[in-house]
């Protein structure tokens, strides 16, 4: 029996008064990779930076319904968000290093943490740097600046400093859009590496990539959940007509 | 056809010619003003001149005091208006809601502050901070003995503050802006609360464009002289202030003393010519400063 | 995955859940947010402080002229026969919204307020200096202060002391005018040649020469135009005397400029392409579309940029002090001396005796001019900015 991380009932979402999210009921299970698929604008992105609050940061944006995780209602006034970001990591779209070194980058969490022992901070930097899969290429040079590694390899450092929170979901808003097909593929193995620690809710466009690394696929349409189940049933037999059309390149 | 084409190419390079010459005549202006300026001045341009106290009556030495005090005028004046320059931009980008009432009360202001005559900021510094301030300071401290409820350059340097504030404001917002909002998302995503990314990430990427609003205040805070014409720039003082509550001879009203004030305008001449190219270059080097920097932040913008 | 254990150790450590789980069902309270964001609110709220502040100060400091005739009031009642006092009451309750005297005194207030309006009345006749006003018989105290303000002569400094705003504010008014026949046409052309003709090399060039003026101090503009411009024009125009309002107009006009120009150069700027591209498609010329395309498009913009070139001209100081003659007379003559209303105050403040009489006067002047600067500035953001939104968006 499978356990459940991360659920929403019922959840709309405004910008505005636009809808943007319309009647969303998921189940997002732990220790798996979940993937949300659909054309732009169907409101997979909106929804997963609603799985950490991320959406507060916009005036505009209005939630309603709920949305759980560990079965606490993270939208309930009480809920220190802070807090939940640490337990629910982001990796962006666009690789954001920051104006710092390699060591710096990574270490930035923990600093936030209140850990400042040197010994300690090295340690959990090469732990995560080794777990994101690109210490190797990187531990000759921690204290240079990050801005001059290659796109793949930023990603792979943002992974990297996301891990090193130690948070138990990290979401992924298409971390490898922006990269070449070798990069691609090193981080599809590493997140499938990651699963068997975090769980892990990824937006991708890009179909071939769902396939191979996800568990479970949402399709979203026109901000509406369309259908949801595993990834092989999706991408062989789905239930509903439209996923079909956009899986099989009808449009999107 | 031909005719009527040539006709309107013919009027075309006429309107044309004439906003062409309005700029040139703009920049010859300028031209001949810097010209003049450099000429009259640069046979006194010399270390002499720049570290010794004026003599006999004025006519003769240095002006040491007056770029001393308007060294110190600045720094004082700084140490006010770019803290809390930078903490009200900080508001405006980071905490404000963009078209809330309060940032928009706020923008208001602070365009309000840059628009207000210089010579009301002289009204207010004598007003507030040595009728108001000052008097009732000494009623407390010195027990109505006259000291701070007079002019002096800590009024003159806050009164100049004042001004100088909006200066500081939209430089620093402006380069508060060009960080990107990917960066914030990342470390409050990372669990970082709002204080902390803005200490860790937005303050230290904008390191040079809170330089470039000091560099800009300087700049403007030392050509000024309206706002310390009474609240505490004096006309000659023999020794260097040594207190807040001390007088102090400044640059730019000493060019306007010694050009209208003194007993004989044409004998001191040299000295006008002297001071006014002291206090040209030192705000022109001070914007071209500051104009590079803030080229080099766009750019960062950009790219 | 012995890695992710000691992470996982080193963070339980500080970590108060010994389940590994990370609490975020109660808000922690966080000293140092809490701290920061409460300094940064109140900081932020300085700008506006300030400005309340301003108005307060400088206000408070021409007070005690009103407070005098609240004294005396049967007396001002009596005064309050005189004609010039007279075309005012209408416009009585609009200038208790602007000192915030209590009600007692409005009467008083009238008076005050007739400064204003008798300015705007009497401006077109023309006046002699000679012409002195009845009031004044008695010496050094407000009531008579406050009767002579809206008369002709400025003389502060005397046994029988007047306070004539007439020949200051006139002075001013001229000296803005002149300053922005000079000013704005060139700075307007010449924003208009570097937003629409100037090839872009020449536009970088050009622009920041232009604004570069913007940070020559007016005190050295004032001593290029008192040692240079003023003997360089009357040899130019063999006018009489040497420092007049044509000299400090000019003067001013180029501390305008740079105002004007980057103002109106953003204006024509934000006109969008498509107007550009529209009228040249339909046949117009270049010339056609800057000016009469793109030109009048901006104008609401260009209307602001005049508004802010006017604010900076009338309350500019050290250049009237030192360009202008500072002779406060009343005629219309371009090539007279004048003085101005922020030079008045720039002069004579600081010999004035702390809470005397023209002490007030001189804070009274500061009041107008703060209140003139504000309301053209309110004027220039509020109304223009939404006019122009509407022209280009609504079009």
């Amino acid at each position: 029996m499978k356990n459940l991380k991360i659920h929403t009932e019922n959840m709309y979402l405004y910008y505005g008064s636009k809808m943007a999210l319309n009647n969303v009921s998921i189940e997002i299970p732990e220790n798996k990779v979940t993937a949300l698929i659909g054309p732009s604008g169907c409101g997979k992105s909106t929804f997963l930076r609603s799985l950490n609050r991320m959406n507060d940061l916009i005036d505009s944006v209005k939630i309603e319904g709920n949305i759980f995780i560990d079965d606490i209602n993270i939208y309930d006034k009480n809920i220190d968000v802070v807090n939940l970001r640490k337990k629910v990591g982001m990796v962006f779209q666009k690789s954001n290093p920051f104006a710092k070194s390699i060591f710096e980058n990574v270490a930035y969490g923990p600093r936030i943490n209140g850990i400042n022992n040197n010994n300690e901070l090295t340690e959990i930097v090469e732990k995560s740097l080794q777990n994101a899969a690109i210490w190797d290429e990187v531990k000759d040079r921690l204290h240079d600046s990050a801005l001059g590694l290659s796109g793949g390899q930023q990603q792979r450092l943002c992974i990297a400093r996301t891990l090193a929170v130690n948070p138990e979901v990290i979401l992924m808003d298409e971390p490898a859009s922006a990269l070449d097909p070798i990069s691609t593929s090193k981080i599809e193995e590493l997140i499938v590496q990651l699963k068997e620690n975090y769980t892990i809710v990824i937006v991708t466009h890009n179909m071939q990539q769902a396939a191979r690394i996800s568990d479970d696929t949402a399709f979203f349409y026109l901000g509406e959940l369309i259908e949801f189940g595993k990834t092989k049933k999706i991408f062989t037999n789905p239930d509903k007509k439209q996923t079909e059309d956009y899986i099989t390149g009808r449009f999107g | 056809m031909i005719f009527k084409k040539f006709k309107q190419d013919a009027k075309g390079f006429i309107f044309e010619g004439i906003t062409l010459l309005s700029a040139l005549i703009i920049i010859a202006i300028l031209v001949v003003m810097l010209v003049v300026i450099v000429k009259g001045g640069k046979s006194m341009f010399t270390w002499e001149f720049l570290s010794t106290f004026p003599t006999e009556g004025m006519t003769k030495g240095g002006i040491f005091p007056a770029i001393f005090g308007t060294a110190l005028l600045v720094i004082i004046m700084s140490i006010a208006a770019v803290p809390f320059g930078t903490i009200t931009a900080i508001y405006l980008t980071e905490y404000a809601k963009e078209n809330s009432f309060i940032a928009r009360s706020i923008r208001f202001a602070v365009r309000t502050l840059a628009v207000i005559p210089s010579i009301i900021y002289g009204l207010f510094g004598l007003g507030f901070f040595i009728k108001f301030v000052g008097t009732g300071m000494d009623s407390i401290f010195t027990g109505g003995q006259l000291k701070w409820g007079q002019p002096n350059i800590l009024w003159a340097s806050l009164t100049m503050a004042l001004l100088t504030l909006p200066v500081v404001i939209v430089s620093v917002e402006e380069a508060l802006k060009t960080i990107p909002r990917d960066l914030r998302e990342a470390s409050l995503a990372l669990g970082a609360t709002k204080w902390q990314t803005i200490r860790k990430v937005v303050l230290p990427g904008s390191y040079s464009g809170i330089m470039t609003g000091t560099i800009l205040a300087v700049s403007r805070g030392a050509g000024e002289v309206a706002p310390i014409l009474f609240t505490g720039a004096a006309y000659y003082l023999a020794t260097l202030p040594h207190s807040l509550s001390d007088q102090f001879m400044v640059l730019g009203y000493h060019i306007y003393i010694m050009s209208t004030q003194s007993a004989n305008v044409d004998q001191t001449l040299p000295i006008q010519f002297g001071t006014t190219l002291v206090l040209l270059l030192l705000t022109f080097s001070l914007n071209f400063t500051a104009i590079i920097l803030r080229y080099r932040i766009r750019k960062k913008r950009i790219a | 995955m012995d890695n992710f254990k000691k992470i996982k150790d080193l963070f339980k450590n500080k970590k108060p859940n010994p389940a590994d789980k990370i609490d975020i069902t109660r808000k922690r309270f966080r000293w140092s947010d809490f701290i920061a964001e409460k300094i940064i609110k109140s900081v932020a709220f300085l700008s506006i402080t300030i400005i309340i502040l301003i108005f307060i100060f400088v206000f408070r400091e021409s007070f005690p002229i009103f407070n005098f005739a609240k004294k005396e009031k049967p007396k001002t009642e009596q005064v309050s026969n005189t004609q010039e006092q007279y075309g005012v009451e209408t416009t009585a309750p609009e200038k208790q919204e602007q000192y915030g005297v209590e009600e007692t005194t409005a009467p008083e207030k009238q008076e005050q307020y007739g400064v204003q309006t008798t300015e705007d009345t009497t401006k077109g006749e023309s006046f002699t200096p000679q012409e002195v006003t009845e009031s004044g018989s008695t010496t050094d105290n407000n009531k008579s202060a406050l009767k002579t303000l809206p008369t002709k002569v400025w003389q502060p400094v005397s046994d029988n002391p007047r306070y004539g705003l007439l020949p200051l504010l006139i002075g001013t008014i001229k000296i803005t005018l002149i300053s922005l026949l000079f000013a704005g046409p060139l700075a307007i052309l010449a924003a208009l040649y570097t937003s629409v003709f100037a090839p872009k090399r020449l536009k970088e060039l050009i622009k920041p020469t232009i604004e570069m003026l913007a940070g020559v101090p007016s005190v050295v503009i004032g001593f290029f135009a008192l040692m240079v411009m003023a003997t360089f024009l009357q040899n130019l125009f063999g006018y009489d005397v040497r420092l007049n309002s044509f000299v400090g107009g000019i003067a001013m006009g180029l501390a305008a400029i740079p105002i004007i120009y980057t103002i109106t150069e953003d204006a024509l700027t934000a006109v969008p392409k498509t107007y550009y591209e529209a009228s040249l498609a339909l046949g117009a010329s270049k010339w056609q579309t800057a000016f009469f395309v793109i030109l009048p498009a901006a104008t609401p913009g260009i209307f602001a940029a005049i508004l802010l070139g006017i604010g900076r001209v009338f309350g500019e100081t050290m250049i009237a002090l030192m360009a202008t003659g500072n002779a406060a007379m009343m005629g219309l003559n371009p090539f007279e001396s004048v003085r101005t209303l922020a030079a008045t105050i720039g002069a004579e403040m600081a010999e004035v005796v702390f809470g005397d009489t023209h002490y007030n006067v001189l804070f009274l002047i500061g009041s107008m001019l703060f209140i003139f600067t504000f309301a053209i500035n309110a004027i220039a953001e509020f109304w223009v900015k939404g006019k122009l939104m509407k022209k280009i968006q609504g079009k």
